[in-house]
């Protein structure tokens, strides 16, 4: 019986031999931030990091959340909560960026007495 | 009269006895309850971002006391955590397929694995946060708190008597801005590891909630929506900790 005929119809039935695949490369890439993570990149260890829990995440998020194979709509509803988050970021950095230096100043004035 | 007449005549029409009525057919119910779960999960998303905001602006403004707080924090409990919960969301994947081909034991053992692997994920977090919360790197408004800056006499006697006073130390010859700074890790840590962790207390109440039903026979082929939807939940407390792990114990 080939993989596609398994189950009732309703929903994708993944495979053992996925899921296995899928959890070695998710411990293959926590071993990797881990080593990366202890090891001195120059300022590219948050980047690096990121880009790995990125790819771990849409890991888990295609095969063990069976977006792959699932209709687009439930991918676009989380791929909306990610540029929600990324505009939500991008927004309250900037402005606390903007008027940090306000609180640098004051935050020295504190220091020297 | 049969059971199963009788519930169609309650009904006024018949149907599938897993399809409530209002759906057409057991693929609308499950598009439904998918979609349903999704735009949940989109909820939990954004919820955490709030925190995750509060990190970004803490951190990019004043990245030396994230990196000084940083070593307070114990890689190996961490990574150990993560592979806890990477194993628990193969794991509770695999419950699904299970349910969908109606393989009931191997379901109820895979639940299981997952809820026993929750329940570890559980008892690290406590060791470390019973660390913490004995040296003193906590939140500063706490009494025993080495960020608090009216600590009493006692308090500080005592959190300098722990581990030889090593962290104490460390904490007491920073300058009172920076030792502020330091705090606010802490404070964030716990927030977000807090939260996290309220999420995987959760997910053990639906869990045990799944091998209850399952050990009852509730699910099979053609009723397998809850094992489904609770395990898309666990797999989003698993993406959160994904992002956890590298931003709280990975700071160089």
């Amino acid at each position: 019986m080939s993989e596609h005929h398994e189950g009732s119809g309703v929903g994708h039935v993944q495979s053992v031999k996925t899921l296995a695949i899928i959890l070695v490369a998710l411990l293959g890439l926590t071993w990797l931030t881990y080593e990366t993570g202890s090891s001195n990149l120059q300022g590219w260890d948050l980047s690096v990091a990121m880009i790995i829990a990125t790819i771990k995440a849409s890991l888990v998020a295609l095969f063990f959340m069976h977006l792959k194979y699932d209709r687009p709509l439930h991918g676009t509803v989380f791929l909306v909560a990610v540029v929600f988050v990324g505009m939500f970021l991008a927004y309250v950095v900037g402005d606390s960026h903007e008027y940090q230096h306000y609180f640098d100043e004051h935050i020295e004035d504190h220091r020297q007495g | 009269m049969n059971d199963h007449a009788a519930t169609a005549e309650e009904h006024g029409h018949d149907h599938h006895k897993h399809v409530a009525h209002h759906f057409d057919d057991a693929h609308q119910q499950f598009d439904t309850g998918k979609f349903g779960m999704w735009m949940f999960l989109l909820t939990e998303v954004m919820f955490f971002a709030g925190l995750f905001v509060l990190y970004t602006v803490f951190r990019s403004n004043h990245p030396e006391a994230w990196q000084f707080a940083a070593q307070f924090l114990d890689t190996k409990w961490g990574a150990i955590n993560t592979v806890v919960l990477l194993v628990s969301s193969f794991t509770v994947a695999w419950a699904v397929r299970n349910a969908q081909l109606g393989q009931t034991r191997k379901m109820l053992i895979n639940l299981v694995i997952t809820l026993v692997c929750a329940g570890g994920f559980m008892v690290i977090k406590y060791i470390e946060y019973s660390h913490k919360i004995h040296a003193g790197l906590v939140f500063p408004e706490l009494e025993h708190s080495l960020f608090n800056p009216d600590i009493t006499a006692e308090a500080s006697a005592e959190l300098a008597a722990y581990e030889h006073g090593e962290i104490f130390d460390k904490i007491q010859a920073l300058d009172p801005v920076d030792r502020n700074w330091v705090g606010k890790f802490f404070s964030i840590y716990f927030c977000l590891t807090g939260l996290h962790g309220i999420h995987v207390l959760a997910g053990m109440v639906l869990l045990s909630w799944l091998i209850r039903r399952g050990m009852r026979g509730d699910f099979g082929p053609d009723n397998f929506n809850a094992v489904d939807f609770g395990a898309l939940y666990w797999h989003i407390v698993d993406l959160v900790w994904i992002f956890l792990f590298p931003l709280l114990y990975l700071i160089n």
